[in-house]
């Protein structure tokens, strides 16, 4: 890695397989930033629910588990056509997959409309972040994912845009990769929240 | 690129072990949902939690490709775990070793 274009400050000429995977080491970096973002709420659900099983154990019941559960199956399958589409346009297949990462973007939405409707189901029992413990950090986890659930449509939109106009190949799909990446770690992230809210409390 | 190294290359997979994994999500979900329905007491919570690790694992492993990545890929993806579980566990015992007057 040393010797790569030392020479050449610009880094124009770097070597594709190195840039490739600097790419994917540097995303990994990022993803684990991101487990220590959510690593804190963990830490304080932990806690509170330590310190408060009846509260979290009697509020839970107010969530709605079929929304949650539905949720859960649309992100994994969001997960899987991402997963095809990185494989699709590694294997030269464009338009298969743009249209896999459009799948994809209109599950993350399909996520983002039940969210929606269970956000809003818990303003008409008027519960709010400030109304408990438990409440505050459902709505912070659950809000802080939607987040990245929006983020990421953005990346799917963008990623699904230039796939169309065919500005990667089976030589060059690192942007899909890592774009996948970070859907698949959205994904992961919710596969604990779902139980750890949802279903048990 | 004359030596070839097995990281140096796309690792290109088949669309059907994809299949194969979802459908092994999809049972791991319905086991854990189903499974919230009964009380094994403070049992449900590992249950819970050994099953959603079983899903991110493979989550990680195939959707993510983990299994095909280099040693440092693996280090990367670890060491925020083990910060993680230092973060949680710490905490913890802080919390219940305090004696409150």
């Amino acid at each position: 890695m040393e010797q790569a274009n030392t020479e050449h400050s610009h880094g124009l000429e770097m070597d594709p397989q190195v840039e490739y995977s600097s790419s994917k080491l540097g995303m990994w970096l990022f993803l684990g930033t991101e487990i220590m973002l959510f690593g804190g709420l963990f830490a304080a659900y932990a806690i509170f629910r330590a310190k408060y099983p009846e509260m979290f154990l009697e509020q839970h019941q107010e969530l709605n588990r079929e929304m949650g559960a539905i949720n859960t199956c649309i992100l994994i399958f969001s997960s899987l056509t991402m997963a095809i589409a990185v494989t699709a346009i590694q294997k030269g297949k464009r338009m298969m997959s743009a249209i896999l990462i459009l799948v994809t973007l209109i599950c993350g939405l399909g996520f983002g409309v039940v969210k929606y409707f269970e956000y809003g189901a818990k303003f008409a029992h008027h519960i709010y972040p400030d109304t408990s413990i438990f409440f505050s950090l459902y709505f912070m986890m659950t809000g802080l994912h939607m987040l990245h659930v929006f983020i990421g449509l953005i990346v799917l939109g963008v990623l699904m845009v230039l796939t169309w106009k065919g500005t990667f190949n089976e030589k060059y799909s690192t942007p899909v990769e890592l774009g996948g990446l970070y859907w698949h770690l959205v994904d992961l992230i919710w596969i604990y929240l779902f139980p750890l809210l949802y279903l048990i409390g | 690129m004359s030596e070839h190294s097995h990281s140096e290359e796309h690792h290109v997979t088949s669309y059907k072990p994809y299949f194969i994994v979802w459908v092994i999500l999809m049972i791991l979900t319905a086991v854990t949902v189903y499974v919230s329905y009964l009380d094994f007491g403070t049992l449900n919570i590992v249950i819970a939690m050994v099953v959603a690790s079983i899903k991110a694992t493979a989550v990680a492993l195939f959707f993510m490709h983990l299994k095909f990545e280099d040693k440092i890929t693996w280090l990367f993806a670890i060491f925020p775990l083990v910060l993680l579980f230092l973060l949680i566990s710490m905490t913890i015992v802080d919390t219940f070793t305090r004696i409150t007057p």
